[in-house]
């Protein structure tokens, strides 16, 4: 079965450079802008990690971030709008050896897919999930995101925006997330061994991935303090327990739009299942990925013949 | 219409078990030999409420529910559980008796349940019976079920008394008890089934309806067009579903989940149908056979992820069982209005492939076939259906079923193909050739050596990478359009469309999906009658089968489309694709959430041949053609 998909747990060295396509166009994102940061830190973990790009699946949605798998070397889904977890989510159950990642933007993963969001944290699919937090719409020319702060005036917002920005670490602890992090493009060491964190953890690792947009959001995070909270002996907590966990995320998400920036890990549950595991466990999951099945000669096709017999 | 079959109406209320005894009953009718269709009628509620199943059983081929019916059993009790004093029921206690009287055929034969409903209560049942010449038999059923176990088995006491009343043997019903119940539940059944027939046995009848006899050749089973659907899949190789419940499709769903797990396969039920319709995108692009599928108002939703697979040419199969609309409409109702929604949903030039089955074997035939083109030309494939469709049973020879499984990826590549394929000077596998024999351009499939490239919603190169070169654009549209052609000259080899009638009529009947039935029924009335019709059912919807309709058009004077939908969306269709007809094609039309009756049709085409401009009695609309 293995012959069907022989890119997948092939073991060698992989350079990052294997990432990155010959002759493809460079990137259409702007000069200065974080979205660069996330694409290095990105080839940077997947060749720490020694995945080889035929095993790798991103799946992206629209927007700048949407665009990262065609600088990305790899096997690439570019969905709609939103839509790039229920895509992820499914090419994982349907070949859980594939390594598969998503990535959208603020806009993509908080607003129009928020629902998506919420119902993959909760099922803890093993996935890594990048938003690409800029706190605004940039390929539309600049409008007010989800997170963009109060207050915030765009051409949508004239008078400013009268909401709070959305929370997106409470929002994923509360939802299920078991692996939560916020990292940014101005730190990109940092950023590849939270990726690579988040791609070896086992259940459904969301990653806030702060990128500076130099065109539309002049607040860009690039000239603000960034404090790691795991290297700062003020912000001492245990990544493991909720409650701190929670706490310390509520602190970094007033903290934002105050002039300093937190980073770092914020939660990770151990020994919990992925959503394939605990499927696999109920007997409703194959243990072997289910499309190597169609590549199997051997195997016996159950015919609709075989449940006839209930109705004669 | 004539009495030499029986048509059983069982009327009470939702949850009252009415679904489980009509579905037993038709079975054991089924296994005596006769040819059984069953009609089920329902509310949007879950318990209580006016709910009924007919089971129309006769020796010979039977395609429609046909004219009302000739036997009643009335269960009563259709009120909601637990009626609080001051709540407003109207008459709803009495309705399995005052609903159902309309329909009940001349000479027609009631039953009731006096232990629920007292006849005073029934306004009017005396002068009426005594004028349709009814058989009233009113008896206790309440009382046999209670005294032998408890009051929900009057259901069973209700049948013992139908088969005392038309002579039917118990062997079949019996068994079928066994089959589904075991111990004191059972022993208590078999008693109240014995106890009704008895006392029934021991009354002088004053009606002459007898249960018809009949033969099968060879083995039946009683399946619906949602089982049609589903063993059509999972024969197919379908191996993941995704889903959101609505009604009624609901039931593909549910026995699609039933039957995977245990099968190696997997079902989702996911947040929203945007979601259950991009699961099933993901795991195709992944290499499983998957399809995702929902009713009007849910398949809305998956107008996204259906134009995303067209563009990524990810294979996909998508089911849409029709309800009275629009918005939430009417649930449980069944309309043919979602025809234009599914053929011209999502932006674009965009493109599917769309079938409309009549029947459960036509469900299964096309819904394999529905896997064979999107797995082969990488297109979305559609089964559209309906409510009606969906939830009625009729019996097939067993051997139908009896086929090789297909799981085959159509065209995808194996990893030697891939070594073979073309690829850019970086390596990348042209995934989406610009220039194809037929319009195809083979895929591979994550986790593939030597097969990587970007499948994306934007327009791109043949590597996958996004582009808005005009000359590639172009090519790549024009190279998804070849499909469809290639797709056409497929759907002729298999020649889905059905004509039957008298072949020399020059009137003609054009039906698509669940009324094909029907108006089969009513072609071989009109034409035992003495008049000269013929009627053409079409199934494939998308690529529209122009030639094949257009002969048929051509061939009689003028024709009548029969469609459940107010706004002649059918016939729309045919003219558009086929660019003429605007004076030849009338319609008959039924939206009032009832599916056409044979009788109608026959009504409405003797209008149309005497040349008439009154509009049919029944609850149809008879629209005239148009200008050419």
């Amino acid at each position: 079965m293995s012959k069907a998909f022989s890119a997948i747990g092939e073991e060698r060295d992989v350079e990052r450079d294997e990432f990155t396509p010959g002759v493809e166009p460079q990137p259409t994102w702007c000069p200065g802008c974080g979205d660069f940061g996330v694409l290095k830190a990105l080839k940077g973990a997947m060749a720490e990690l020694g995945k080889d790009p035929e095993e790798i699946l991103l799946c992206t949605g629209i927007g700048c971030s949407g665009k990262l798998n065609s600088y990305f070397d790899s096997y690439g889904f570019h969905t709609i709008h939103g839509r790039s977890l229920p895509v992820a989510r499914a090419s994982k159950l349907a070949n859980h050896d594939l390594e598969v990642v998503a990535a959208g933007g603020d806009g993509d993963g908080y607003g129009i897919g928020g629902n998506h969001f919420m119902h993959t944290a909760r099922e803890n699919h093993d996935l890594t999930y990048i938003v690409f937090n800029n706190e605004i719409f940039g390929l539309t020319k600049g409008q007010t995101s989800p997170t963009s702060p109060k207050g915030h005036k765009s051409k949508t917002q004239p008078h400013g925006v009268a909401k709070d920005p959305l929370r997106p670490l409470s929002m994923s602890l509360s939802a299920g997330a078991s692996y939560i992090a916020r990292t940014a493009a101005v730190n990109p060491n940092q950023a590849q061994e939270i990726l690579v964190e988040a791609m070896e953890h086992d259940g459904f690792a969301h990653v806030d991935f702060l990128t500076q947009c130099p065109t539309w959001n002049k607040d860009a995070k690039q000239y603000v303090p960034y404090v790691d909270v795991q290297e700062s002996d003020d912000y001492d907590f245990d990544v493991s327990d909720r409650r701190e966990a929670s706490e310390m995320m509520y602190e970094t998400e007033d903290a934002l739009h105050e002039g300093t920036v937190l980073t770092g890990r914020y939660y990770k549950q151990e020994g919990r299942n992925s959503y394939q595991q605990e499927k696999q466990a109920r007997g409703d999951m194959p243990e072997e990925p289910l499309a190597g099945a169609y590549f199997d000669d051997d195997k016996e096709w159950e015919r609709s013949y075989e449940f006839i017999d209930r109705h004669k | 219409m004539t009495d030499d079959e029986l048509i059983w109406r069982v009327a009470g209320g939702s949850g009252d078990g009415i679904d489980s005894t009509s579905q037993n009953f038709a079975k054991a009718l089924m296994r005596s030999g006769l040819d059984v269709f069953t009609h089920r009628h329902y509310p949007s509620r879950i318990r209580g409420g006016h709910t009924y199943v007919e089971i129309r059983a006769k020796d010979g081929n039977v395609t429609s529910r046909g004219d009302g019916y000739n036997f009643l059993l009335a269960l009563g009790d259709s009120f909601a559980r637990n009626p609080t004093d001051d709540a407003v029921y109207g008459d709803e206690e009495v309705k399995p008796l005052t609903e159902n009287l309309d329909d009940l055929r001349e000479g027609g034969i009631i039953v009731y349940d006096e232990g629920l409903l007292d006849e005073d209560d029934v306004e009017g049942l005396d002068e009426r019976a005594e004028e349709n010449g009814w058989h009233v038999y009113p008896l206790d059923l309440r009382g046999i079920a209670k005294e032998h176990g408890r009051e929900v088995m009057r259901n069973t006491a209700g049948v013992g008394a139908t088969a005392a009343l038309t002579d039917m043997d118990l062997d079949h019903i019996e068994d079928l008890m066994s089959d589904a119940m075991g111990g004191e539940v059972l022993e208590q059944n078999l008693e109240v089934l014995h106890d009704a027939y008895d006392q029934v046995n021991e009354m002088e009848f004053s009606h002459d309806l007898r249960v018809p006899e009949g033969e099968h050749d060879e083995e039946q089973v009683l399946v619906s067009g949602s089982h049609g659907i589903a063993y059509a899949a999972i024969d197919a190789g379908c191996r993941f579903i995704a889903g959101y419940p609505m009604t009624p499709w609901t039931d593909v769903y549910t026995i699609m989940t039933s039957l995977l797990p245990d099968m190696g396969g997997i079902s989702e039920q996911v947040e929203d149908e945007i979601a259950a319709a991009a699961l099933a995108v993901g795991a195709s692009h992944a290499g499983v056979k998957a399809m995702s599928g929902s009713s009007g108002g849910g398949f809305a939703l998956m107008s996204e992820p259906l134009g995303l697979a067209e563009m990524t040419e990810t294979p996909l199969v998508l089911l849409e069982a029709m309800r009275a609309g629009p918005s939430t409409g009417m649930p449980t109702k069944p309309e043919q209005a979602d025809l234009e929604h599914i053929l011209y949903t999502s932006q674009g030039d965009s493109h599917r492939v769309a079938f409309g089955p009549s029947d459960p074997k036509e469900c299964y035939e096309q819904t394999r076939t529905a896997f064979e083109i999107a797995w082969e030309y990488q297109i979305p494939s559609i089964v559209v259906y309906d409510q009606k469709l969906s939830g009625e049973y009729r019996n097939v020879d067993a051997s139908f079923f009896d086929r090789e499984p297909n799981p085959t990826l159509g065209s995808t590549l194996t990893e030697d193909e891939l070594a073979e394929a073309p690829h850019d000077d970086t390596g990348k596998f042209h995934r989406f050739q610009q220039e194809t024999d037929n319009g195809v351009s083979p895929r591979s499939i994550p986790g593939q050596k030597g097969g990587r490239y970007l499948a994306s919603g934007n327009e791109h190169w043949p590597n996958g990478h996004i582009a808005e070169d005009p000359d590639n654009r172009q090519m790549q549209v024009d190279r998804r359009i070849q499909k469809l052609e290639s797709i056409r000259t497929d759907l002729d080899e298999r020649d889905q469309q059905v004509v039957y009638g008298d072949e020399d009529a020059d009137f003609g009947l054009v039906v698509w999906g669940s009324q094909q039935g029907t108006v089969e029924e009513a072609v071989n009335r009109l034409n035992a009658n003495g008049n000269s019709v013929k009627a053409l059912g079409v199934s494939d919807l998308s690529p529209f089968p122009v030639e094949e309709v257009s002969a048929f058009v051509d061939s009689v004077d003028e024709a009548l489309v029969v469609e459940m939908s107010a706004t002649k969306q059918f016939r729309g269709l045919i003219q558009k694709e086929a660019g003429t007809f605007g004076g030849k094609l009338s319609s008959l039309l039924k939206y009032n959430g009832n599916p056409f009756e044979p009788a109608e049709i026959v009504e409405a085409v003797e209008i149309e041949q005497n040349g008439g401009d009154e509009q049919p009695t029944a609850q149809t609309t008879l629209e005239p053609a148009a200008g050419d």
